[in-house]
C-alpha cells in the first residue's frame, strides 16, 4: 500500500542545508494501523508531509498504492490527495462559517463527484454525525468537529488515512473516544490508517509503532493482537 | 469546483465582512452610477437635438450680418451692422442662382410688451413675409397667416403662437380680437399650432406680423432693416449647396470678392446643432473619463481587499489544497469571488445611476430648467455591467493567482 525506499529530505534554511529525513524505508500493508512516534525534530512532520503527499522527497522513491507519487508536479499531488489519501489534522482543519455536511461534502466537490449529498451524509453517519449535518464547526464541540473531520477523510473512499495528533487538542474523554473510533474504523472497514503522536498511550490504539530519531527509524514494533 | 460551489463561498465571505464588502462595492458603484448616469444625461440632449432639428426644420439656413473687415477696419459688435436689404431677399428668392433654395424671408425683429385687455405679455415680435410658414414649418391651428396684400399695404395684423395666446387670452378666443404692440394697435387674424421643442428660444413664443407694418410701427426709426434673412433649401441633404449658392448670390450683390471679407454670416440649422450636440459629447466623454478613472480606482480598491482576503484565508487555502483542491480550483474560487464583488457592485451603481436618471426630471431645480431628461440606454447597461465584472476578473488575478500558488504545508501552518 505504501511504499518508501530510501527517503531522504533535505531543507534549506536560509545558508544552512536541514536534513530532516536521512533514508527511510518503511512499508505498511494495506489494513495495518501505524502509529510513528518521535520528539520533535525527529522528522515525523516531515515524513507525514510526505506520506500525504503535502510535499515530495529529496531522494529515494514512494510508492502509493501503486503510483510512484516522488517526482509528481502540484495539480497530480492534488488530485492523489484528493483520491488517495484522507487527512485528519490536529486542529481540526474544517472550514468556518460552512456547514459539517458541506465541509464533508468538500472533496467530492473537487473530485467532480456526483450524489455528494447522500454520500456525505453516510460518512457523516459512519462517525456518528448525522444530527449534526447542518451546524457550522464553531457549533461543535471539539470532538464533534474532529468527527467531522474524519467523516471527510473518508468520503472519497481513500487508500490511506493520515491522522496527524488528531487527539492533540482534545480533552482525555474526547481523545480517547476518537481513538476507539478509529479502532473501530480500522477494525470493521480494514482501513489502513497512519497515525502521528507523541503520546505512548495514544500510540497503543495502534497494531505497530514506528518510532523516528534524528530523521531515521528507531525501532518498529508490531504488537501482538 | 463548480460554479454554483463558488458564488455559494463567495457570497458567504462577503457575508463574513458585510461592510468591507460594501465599502469595497462603493467604489465601483460610483464609477458604474456615474457613468450610467452621463451616458444618459448625454442621450438625453441627444434625443432633444433631434426634437430641435425636427421642431425647427432640419433645412433650415440663417443669414446674418456680420462686419466686412477690411484692412484697418474696427470690428463692431456682431448683429450691430445692416448690411442686409430686402434687395437681398429678393434676389435669393428669384431662384436663378440657387436653384437649392425653395423660399427666402426677411426677419425684422423688434420687441415690445404686448397687452390685451388688462393683461399684458412681453414676447419677440417678428416682421417678416408671406413665405414665414413654409420656411420656419409653422402650421396655422386657427384663422389665416397675413397675405402679400396685408405686407404691400403695411396692414396691422399679427399671427401669434400658443405661449401669447395662453398668456394673454386664457379662454378668449384670440381670432379678430386687437392686441397693442408697443402701444399700436394690431388684430389677431391667426393662431399657430404648437410646435413644442424648449431650449434655444421656445418656438411658441412668438407674434408674427407683416414686415412692412413691422418697420412703420415698431422700429422707431431705424429703417427698413432686415436683421436675418432666413431660407429654406430644397431637402436637408441640399443645404450645403444652398449656402454656397446663397453666399454666392450675396457677395456679388455686395461687390465683395474675397469670401473672408464677406459681411454676412451664413449659418444652417444643422451647423448649430452639430455643433451644440458636439460640443454635449465633449462634454461627457470628459466626464465620463473622469468616472472612469473612479472605475479604476474601484478595481484597485478591490485588488486589495482580495489581497487581504488571501492572507486572512491561508489557512482555508491550505485545507482546500490538502484535500484535493488544484492551482484552478483556487484560481477559480478567488476570481469568481472578486468579479461577485465589482459585477454586484456594478449591478446595485447600474439601479442607483438608473434611479437618479429618472428621478432627475422630477427635482425642482431641475424641472424648472431646460435641462433635458435623462434616458438610460440598454447598451450602456450591459456594458457597464460587463465591464465591472470585467474589472473584478481583471484586479482579481493577481490576488486569486497568489492564492492558487500557495504551498499547502505552509498554508496549514499559517495562523
Amino acid at each position: 500500500m505504501i511504499g518508501l525506499e530510501a527517503v531522504t529530505k533535505t531543507y534549506r534554511m536560509g545558508k544552512v542545508e536541514v536534513q530532516a529525513l536521512r533514508g527511510v524505508d518503511l512499508h505498511v500493508d494495506s489494513g495495518d494501523f501505524v502509529a510513528i512516534m518521535g520528539a520533535s525534530g525527529s522528522g515525523k512532520s516531515t515524513l507525514m508531509n510526505i506520506i500525504g503527499c503535502l510535499d515530495v522527497p529529496t531522494s529515494g522513491r514512494y510508492l502509493l498504492d501503486g503510483t510512484d507519487v516522488a517526482k509528481l508536479d502540484d495539480d497530480h499531488l492534488a488530485v492523489i490527495r484528493n483520491r488517495k489519501i484522507g487527512f485528519v489534522f490536529q486542529s481540526f482543519n474544517l472550514i468556518p462559517r460552512t456547514t459539517a455536511l458541506h465541509n464533508v461534502e468538500m472533496p467530492l466537490i473537487y473530485a467532480g463527484i456526483p450524489n455528494r449529498r447522500s454520500r456525505a451524509l453516510e460518512a457523516l453517519e459512519a462517525v456518528g454525525l448525522a444530527n449534526r449535518a447542518g451546524h457550522q464547526p464553531t457549533e461543535l464541540s471539539g470532538g464533534q468537529q474532529q468527527r467531522a473531520a474524519i467523516a471527510r477523510a473518508l468520503v472519497n473512499n481513500p487508500a490511506i488515512l493520515l491522522a496527524d495528533e488528531p487527539t492533540g487538542n482534545l480533552d482525555s474523554a474526547s481523545s480517547v473516544e476518537i481513538m476507539k473510533l478509529l479502532a473501530e474504523l480500522n477494525q470493521q472497514q480494514a482501513r489502513t490508517i497512519v497515525l502521528i503522536t507523541h503520546e505512548r498511550d495514544i500510540a497503543a490504539f495502534a497494531n505497530r509503532v514506528v518510532e523516528l530519531r534524528d530523521g531515521l527509524i528507531l525501532s518498529d514494533e508490531r504488537r501482538a493482537a | 469546483m463548480n460554479l454554483f460551489e463558488a458564488l455559494r463561498v463567495a457570497f458567504a465571505g462577503l457575508l463574513a465582512n458585510r461592510l468591507r464588502s460594501s465599502l469595497t462595492m462603493l467604489g465601483i458603484l460610483i464609477g458604474v452610477a456615474a457613468v450610467i448616469l452621463l451616458v444618459a444625461v448625454d442621450n438625453g440632449a441627444g434625443v432633444q437635438i433631434n426634437n430641435q432639428i425636427q421642431a425647427l426644420g432640419a433645412n433650415v439656413i440663417f443669414v446674418y450680418p456680420s462686419n466686412a473687415r477690411g484692412s484697418g477696419g474696427v470690428s463692431q459688435g456682431f448683429g450691430t451692422s445692416q448690411t442686409l436689404t430686402m434687395a437681398d431677399v429678393d434676389a435669393i428668392n428669384s431662384r436663378q442662382q440657387d436653384p437649392d433654395v425653395v423660399a427666402a424671408i426677411p426677419i425684422a425683429q423688434s420687441g415690445g410688451q404686448i397687452t390685451f385687455a388688462n393683461q399684458n405679455y412681453f414676447a419677440p415680435t417678428t416682421g417678416t413675409t408671406v413665405d414665414f410658414p413654409q420656411v420656419r414649418d409653422y402650421q396655422i391651428a386657427e384663422g389665416s397667416f397675413f397675405t402679400q396684400d396685408d405686407v404691400a399695404s403695411q396692414h396691422r395684423v399679427a399671427v401669434i403662437g400658443q405661449t401669447v395666446v395662453t398668456n394673454l387670452f386664457g379662454t378668449t378666443d384670440p381670432v379678430g380680437q386687437t392686441i397693442k404692440i408697443n402701444r399700436q394697435s394690431f388684430r389677431v387674424i391667426g393662431v399657430f399650432a404648437a410646435k413644442g421643442g424648449s431650449g434655444l428660444g421656445s418656438q411658441d413664443n412668438v407674434v408674427v406680423a407683416p414686415i412692412t407694418a413691422v418697420w412703420a410701427y415698431l422700429s422707431g426709426g431705424r429703417g427698413k432693416n432686415v436683421s436675418q434673412i432666413v431660407a429654406s433649401a430644397s431637402s436637408a441633404g441640399t443645404v450645403t449647396q444652398a449656402e454656397t449658392e446663397i453666399t454666392a448670390i450675396l457677395l456679388q450683390r455686395h461687390q465683395i470678392s474675397d469670401v473672408a471679407l464677406a459681411d454676412f454670416q451664413i449659418q444652417s440649422q444643422q451647423d448649430i446643432l452639430t455643433q451644440a450636440s458636439s460640443i454635449a459629447t465633449a462634454l461627457t466623454l470628459v466626464l465620463g473619463a473622469i468616472a472612469g478613472i473612479s472605475l479604476v480606482v474601484g478595481g484597485i480598491g478591490i485588488m486589495n481587499i482580495m489581497l487581504v482576503t488571501v492572507t486572512e484565508r491561508t489557512r482555508e487555502i491550505g485545507i482546500r489544497k490538502a484535500i484535493g483542491a488544484r492551482w484552478r480550483d483556487v484560481l477559480t474560487q478567488f476570481l469568481i469571488e472578486a468579479m461577485f464583488l465589482s459585477g454586484l457592485g456594478g449591478a446595485l451603481g447600474i439601479a442607483l445611476g438608473a434611479a437618479l436618471a429618472y428621478e432627475a426630471p422630477h427635482i425642482p431645480a431641475i424641472a424648472s430648467s431646460s435641462f433635458p431628461p435623462p434616458v438610460v440606454s440598454i447598451p450602456s447597461v450591459l456594458l457597464a455591467f460587463g465591464v465591472s465584472v470585467g474589472i473584478g476578473l481583471f484586479f482579481g488575478i493577481y490576488p486569486a493567482n497568489r492564492a492558487a500558488r500557495l504551498h499547502p504545508i505552509e498554508a496549514l501552518r499559517h495562523e
